[in-house]
């Protein structure tokens, strides 16, 4: 009864999204208590954590306030890959209700494990996640997230249901389909990736239907970096409010973080997940405000608890209070992940400072692929660029302007020169997950 | 007057030209004329079609950019200095041509060129003025069929 007051009041909240509001001597309480258990339960299950506790000489009592949680050592990606499949976990495999998977670039992928809780846990976060979106109960969500080993698909399923929305499990793909059902069930809410949208926008485009006159008010996307200038496009092209969220598998999946309504930042449920930015040079911790590379502890996770992991992903946290009232803290959108960066003669590169290139020229982002080979031993970066109606003129000349201010736009913020070429649309391969923005043939042949 | 020309982004590279025209064949759409321009990595083709509407709807649906353009089509004589002669009115008229080709029928003793100008409307009316024969779309479709 009190779930369904809350939840349709305009405005209101739903009930999970309780913890987002607590007052922060209560919040470092949770934190602590929860975190001296996390640390007690991998120390006794998972030999790599206790192995590593032991070679510094501490145990889980060496944490008596939250600041101790800087003597712990890091996880990191590879620790997943090393102790594949089931090394980390530390629930017996008949409290195991759920795994996951991550499709590893290289070799075996990354398995995450869920109790019965940690899957409750999840769908908590995540309809926390949809409440901070402006989601209520009675909306209906198109989930457009992969279903299957991909975290996004059930994770959002679960917390849509969690909430009380209507789901739609579409998955991804069929994007005609997906603008069909977007229409004909008056969808209000949709999830997917940024990149995976924008190429619904663009389809919806080409079949003449126009989604700013739909129902569809609410965009959630995540699981991918992506920049202003796309959420603007995105906003204005399909009239909706494009909300960043944010998670990965290794932590829980999708409902790690999530904006609210002011769009300024992602709220981290840090009641579950207890953030920290580190120097990712020296993993000294750096202080509130600072950017570097976030780390996160699970502080209620069972059958796989994740302590101090290395996202890789680049932020910094925002210390001033949210005008939506929200005490728990924010994080800066993620624009880069030291994972993204490739390294071109000698010069680190962001895929995001070639967006933010192409998007100054252009206004909106074109679809764009960057790729890397090597001549005569010298790395050379060739950035493709699909063609857009902004930007096509039925003149040569035209074009050939468009192609030397995108280059030279390019060329100004990374410092090499770039081959640009101006490719066909739809040449280069959409996404329905993760867009791959980078193609390394460096190493081929 | 004026006639509406499609143009399309081409790649420059084997086979690209093909899938355009496949598709606006297959819905029966009369290409009256075409020309291609390229540089040595993309090229833009450029068209002239019977329903130019139904053609454009049918290649965006195939995920083509498509842009329409006005060009004129005028009628010069088809003998030695008669293009001369047609580019000299524009000339004087200091009417800047963006680019021309011809188009693929002659008529009689007449060629018909088809001329994208930065300002159409007033090429038409000197055109007009200078006693030229502008081709109109209606016509040019009947001179073909």
């Amino acid at each position: 009864m009190l779930r369904e007051l809350w939840n349709d009041a305009e405005g209101g909240f739903h009930p999970a999204s309780a913890p987002d509001f607590l007052p922060e001597t209560a919040l470092r309480e949770v934190q602590l208590r929860r975190l001296r258990a996390v640390v007690a339960r991998a120390y006794e299950h998972v030999e790599l954590f206790r192995s590593r506790l032991d070679e510094r000489g501490l145990t889980p009592d060496s944490i008596q306030q939250l600041e101790d949680i800087q003597r712990l050592p890091f996880t990191v990606k590879t620790d997943l890959r090393d102790t594949y499949p089931f090394g980390l976990f530390a629930s017996p495999m008949s409290d195991v209700v759920r795994l996951h998977a991550s499709s590893g670039t290289t070799g075996k992928p990354i398995v995450v494990a869920y109790t019965r809780e940690d899957v409750e846990v999840w769908s908590e976060v995540m309809a926390r996640t949809f409440a901070a979106c402006g989601m209520h109960r009675g909306d209906i969500l198109q989930n457009a997230f992969g279903y299957g080993l991909f975290t996004g698909g059930l994770g959002a399923h679960y917390g849509g249901e969690t909430l009380g929305a209507t789901v739609i499990p579409i998955s991804g793909g069929n994007t005609d389909r997906q603008i069909m059902l977007i229409r004909d069930f008056q969808v209000s809410a949709l999830c997917c990736t940024p990149s995976y949208f924008t190429h619904m926008v663009e389809r919806a485009r080409e079949l003449g239907v126009d989604l700013r006159e739909l129902p569809l008010k609410i965009g959630i996307f995540g699981a991918e970096p992506w920049t202003d200038g796309m959420r603007k496009h995105i906003e204005a092209e399909a009239g909706i409010k494009a909300y960043d969220i944010y998670g990965l598998s290794e932590i829980t999946g999708p409902g790690v973080a999530s904006e609210c309504s002011t769009q300024e930042g992602l709220h981290i449920f840090e009641d579950h997940f207890y953030p920290e930015i580190i120097d990712p040079e020296t993993g000294e911790a750096l202080p509130d405000g600072e950017e570097g590379e976030l780390v996160l502890t699970t502080l209620s996770k069972k059958a796989m608890p994740m302590i101090r992991y290395r996202t890789r992903d680049i932020t910094s946290i925002i210390t001033e209070p949210c005008a939506c009232g929200r005490t728990i803290r924010r994080m800066r959108r993620i624009g880069r992940r030291s994972d993204d960066m490739f390294i071109i003669r000698g010069v680190n590169v962001f895929p995001s400072q070639i967006e933010a290139a192409l998007l100054r020229v252009e206004g909106t982002l074109p679809h764009y692929q960057i790729i890397l080979t090597r001549a005569h031993g010298l790395d050379q970066i060739a950035v493709e660029v699909e063609v857009t109606p902004e930007v096509f003129s039925d003149k040569i000349r035209g074009l050939e302007e468009v192609r030397k201010r995108l280059a030279q736009a390019i060329e100004h913020i990374i410092g090499i020169r770039v081959e640009l070429r101006l490719v066909e649309p739809r040449t280069i391969a959409r996404s329905e997950g993760k867009a791959k923005r980078v193609i390394d043939r460096r190493n081929e042949g | 007057m004026k006639l509406q020309q499609l143009s399309l982004f081409l790649e420059n590279r084997p086979g690209r030209l093909e899938a355009p025209l496949a598709a606006i064949a297959a819905e029966d759409i009369n290409i009256l004329t075409l020309s291609l321009a390229d540089t040595a990595q993309f090229g833009i083709l450029r068209l002239i079609v019977r329903d130019w509407e139904k053609a454009k709807r049918i290649l965006e649906q195939d995920g083509w950019v498509v842009n329409v353009t006005e060009v004129v089509a005028v009628d010069v004589l088809d003998r030695p200095g008669g293009l001369a002669a047609a580019l000299k009115i524009l000339e004087d008229a200091d009417l800047n041509i963006e680019y021309m080709y011809a188009y693929s029928l002659r008529r009689g003793d007449k060629a018909i060129l088809i001329f994208r100008f930065e300002d159409p409307d007033r090429a038409v009316q000197v055109l007009l003025d200078k006693g030229l024969h502008v081709v109109g779309g209606e016509e040019l479709i009947s001179s073909t069929s």
